[in-house]
């Protein structure tokens, strides 16, 4: 209750907050203020904007880019979410492991981890979603084998901190099995940078999702922004408004979630959260 | 009537009536042709490979015996004239005199009968097919080669354009390794241009071959061919005025009605009959639903073909009535027509019984997307749009080239789409798509679909060995009908590519196969 009234006082957290709420409102009545696919030729090719009842213009086919917008914020909200969620349950596990045991557990894990953090994402992302055929599942799994590493040296970092303290100690004394001190005691103290880390990597993956589709390397049975915008980018000479407004609504999301995340890690974070009372 | 003859007319036209520009006067010596070769060529010598900048730019270099105008008939090329016999077994060609090699040494029947009968035929595919049906080929003098075939093939006359049968020095390819001879860097042919300079990533620049045995040819001075990879810049050049001349898809189909509009700039689609590009969204006829001919038919239906052209193709397209393009012989307009209708086309998926399931969907179909770029990735979201009409799932994989040819090639699809060139001659470019002796696993543009049918087969071969033209007609209207009914595939479109160029320069297209040609004739005014 503590922290949301403190975040309530955050002004960047809640102006993140708000523009999120708005995205996922329009992402949430995208099939009930556009009943038509998307996908649908509704107008002539070309349209600009304000004109046939298209508000923000046709496409090259002449698909409605407004309906493009809104379906494409649940397919880029679905995958932001779901990939940081992998991502998440990779780093986590990984992290937790060597972090707790250690020693060449830890050697070997983390030598794995520096291994992927030394190959650039975004090339890796193209070579497995090129390898996999690109689906909505592929897609995912790819953006979250290729975000973890963050995630899991923040979890390592945070159960070194607390592997050794009194209550882990206790626990140990009182012969609990291992899964429940870390499950039930370690993660439950070591979550909230996690979670604020998590959230950022959803922006990530929304970005990861956006140039995937761009290069032509999206689901292509799903109107996603990156993917508008790619099939915009050789017209936009002629007709700016096929790329401009999908580009409009990646800038807003990534910038909301960002400082979403950035007003939770303030009010996670014990220091900076006392400094502000 | 040969060239000279030709000219003669014209000249005894021309003193009767008062005419302004000729080709007898009015042409101008010197300049410089800018344009563009996308992408890159991996060699210029058109025997050893026939991709199209390989042949836009190698046609400059390299020439064929014949050419083929607009109507795709035979036109004096390195041969002055030519007879077939009435069996149509002998071809004698009379070479043009006094034509040298860019090394300076002379070209005679000798060097074509090496290059037909032993170079082409193991580096050029569509060669290797025309040649085989050849029993000999003879040189008796230095300007005259006879070639006798082993059976009539009404065709055959049609395999002599300088990209079906690029003629090679013999003093340099005889007994080396055709592909490794290291002379294929000099790119030695007897064309109007010879190559001076190739600055990889950069141009091509040609200049004027100065032995060139026809009179005034060639007019212009260099032709340089510059290397531009992205499409915008491409448009940009040309809309500059850095290049001058744009073929094929070297601008996008979306920029052409821009350019059309640009004043000092000419627009044509002719220059593309002799390769017709006939286009069709491809079926597995092995697969239900697919196998069954209603469903096919259905398919025809469904399309809008009217707006697929409008929409992805920018106009830039004519509706496709059947397997012949109106612009290859032998086309007939008279076949079974299918109108866009959604209704006829749920009435034929009822009738064989492909109703809607539980989920109000009929089928669920995979289709794999072309990786050629923009156009075929909207093409496939129209098709999905379309099948969507009538509750078929049309569902989009995407894949890469040599993916796209592993499963079409192995027929491990469902559906795709597919774009052939009709050479000119059903017997060429058409049949090849429906006779079941085609159906080869592994061959990329093959009989993929698997269509197969006796009767299209007997007619397909009776025309292609048949020398009368009217019966010839015949076979090929009968064969159209029957193909127009059963919908092996659904054709589509016949895509017609642009040619755009600066109004200065004359004579760009002359012949059936446009910037293909030599350009001897091109002049700047």
């Amino acid at each position: 209750m503590e922290t949301a009234r403190a975040f309530l006082r955050h002004p960047s957290g809640m102006i993140g907050l708000l523009l999120l709420l708005v995205v996922v409102v329009v992402a949430i009545t995208a099939p009930i203020v556009f009943p038509v696919s998307p996908w649908e030729m509704v107008g002539a090719p070309f349209t600009p904007p304000g004109e046939d009842g298209l508000w923000l213009g046709g496409d090259t086919l002449g698909r409605d880019v407004a309906a493009g917008v809104a379906y494409g914020a649940r397919v880029s909200l679905l995958i932001g979410i779901a990939s940081a969620l992998a991502a998440m349950a990779i780093g986590v596990v990984i992290g937790a492991i060597s972090g707790y045991f250690g020693g060449k557990v830890d050697l070997v894990l983390m030598r794995m981890t520096e291994l992927f953090q030394t190959i650039p994402a975004f090339v890796l992302a193209i070579l497995l979603v090129a390898t996999f055929n690109p689906s909505l599942l592929t897609i995912i799994l790819t953006i979250g084998a290729v975000s973890w590493p963050p995630l899991a040296r923040l979890t390592r970092a945070e159960f070194l901190r607390l592997r050794h303290r009194e209550f882990v100690e206790a626990a140990l004394c009182q012969g609990e099995r291992t899964w429940r001190i870390v499950l039930g005691h370690i993660l439950p103290n070591a979550i909230s940078p996690i979670l604020v880390v998590t959230s950022l990597t959803v922006a990530t993956a929304i970005l990861l999702e956006s140039a995937l589709s761009f290069m032509g390397l999206g689901d292509p049975n799903l109107m996603s922004w990156g993917f508008m915008i790619g099939a915009g980018r050789t017209v936009i000479r002629n007709a700016w408004w096929m790329s401009v407004f999908p580009g409009l609504a990646i800038l807003v999301t990534v910038l909301a979630i960002n400082l979403f995340g950035e007003g939770l890690s303030d009010v996670l974070n014990p220091r900076v959260s006392r400094r502000r009372s | 009537m040969n060239r000279r003859e030709f000219t003669k007319a014209m000249l005894a036209c021309g003193a009767a009536i008062p005419f302004g520009i000729t080709r007898a006067a009015g042409q101008t010596r010197g300049g410089t042709l800018n344009t563009i070769i996308q992408p890159e060529p991996p060699v210029l010598v058109t025997a050893l490979n026939q991709q199209q900048p390989t042949l836009t730019l190698g046609g400059k270099i390299y020439e064929g015996l014949l050419k083929y105008g607009a109507d795709l008939k035979p036109m004096p090329g390195m041969a002055q004239s030519w007879e077939v016999s009435p069996d149509g077994l002998t071809y004698t060609f009379k070479l043009f005199p006094g034509i040298t090699f860019h090394d300076g040494k002379p070209m005679t029947s000798e060097d074509v009968v090496f290059s037909c009968m032993k170079l082409l035929v193991e580096t050029h595919p569509r060669a290797r097919q025309n040649f085989a049906r050849v029993a000999s080929a003879e040189a008796p003098d230095p300007l005259t080669v006879v070639f006798k075939l082993k059976q009539p093939f009404a065709p055959f006359i049609g395999c002599f354009d300088c990209t079906s049968a690029p003629i090679v020095p013999k003093h340099i390819y005889e007994g080396t390794d055709y592909r490794k001879n290291p002379d294929n860097d000099k790119a030695i042919g007897t064309g109007p241009f010879k190559l001076k300079e190739w600055v990889r990533g950069s141009h091509v620049h040609l200049v004027r071959h100065d032995g060139y045995y026809l009179k005034d040819e060639p007019y212009l001075d260099e032709i340089v061919y510059r290397v531009i990879p992205d499409a915008a810049s491409r448009a940009l050049a040309l809309e500059n005025g850095t290049v001058q001349l744009v073929q094929w898809s070297d601008v996008e189909f979306y920029d052409v009605q821009r350019f059309k509009a640009q004043k000092n700039l000419e627009f044509t689609t002719k220059g593309y009959e002799y390769f017709a590009p006939h286009q069709w969204l491809e079926m597995n006829n092995r697969i239900a639903p697919m196998n069954d001919k209603r469903f096919r038919q259905a398919v025809m239906h469904l399309i809008d073909r009217e707006a697929f052209s409008k929409r992805v193709y920018f106009g830039n397209a004519k509706v496709a009535t059947g397997p012949i393009s109106s612009k290859t012989r032998f086309y007939d307009p008279n076949v079974k027509r299918y109108e866009f209708s959604v209704d006829k086309a749920k009435a034929l998926l009822d009738d064989m019984g492909l109703k809607a399931g539980a989920n109000g969907k009929r089928a669920e179909i995979k289709y794999i997307v072309p990786p050629y770029g923009e156009s075929y990735q909207r093409a496939g979201e129209f098709f999905r749009q379309s099948f969507a009409r009538v509750g078929i799932d049309l569902v989009l994989v995407g894949t890469d080239m040599a993916g796209w040819a592993e499963k079409v090639g192995n027929w491990d699809y469902e559906m795709t789409q597919n774009l052939l060139y009709q050479l000119g001659d059903p017997a060429l470019g058409v049949a090849r798509t429906y006779i079941s002796s085609n159906i080869k696993k592994g061959i990329l543009f093959s009989n993929t679909q698997g269509y197969s049918n006796p009767e299209v087969d007997r007619l397909f071969d009776e025309a292609a060995i048949t020398l009368d033209e009217a019966r010839r007609q015949e076979l090929y209207s009968k064969v159209q009908q029957i193909l127009v009914e059963d919908v092996p595939v659904a054709w589509t479109l016949e895509i017609e590519y642009p040619i755009i160029y600066d109004k200065a320069f004359k004579n760009i297209v002359t012949t059936g196969i446009g910037t293909h040609e030599t350009f001897g004739s091109v002049y700047k005014s």
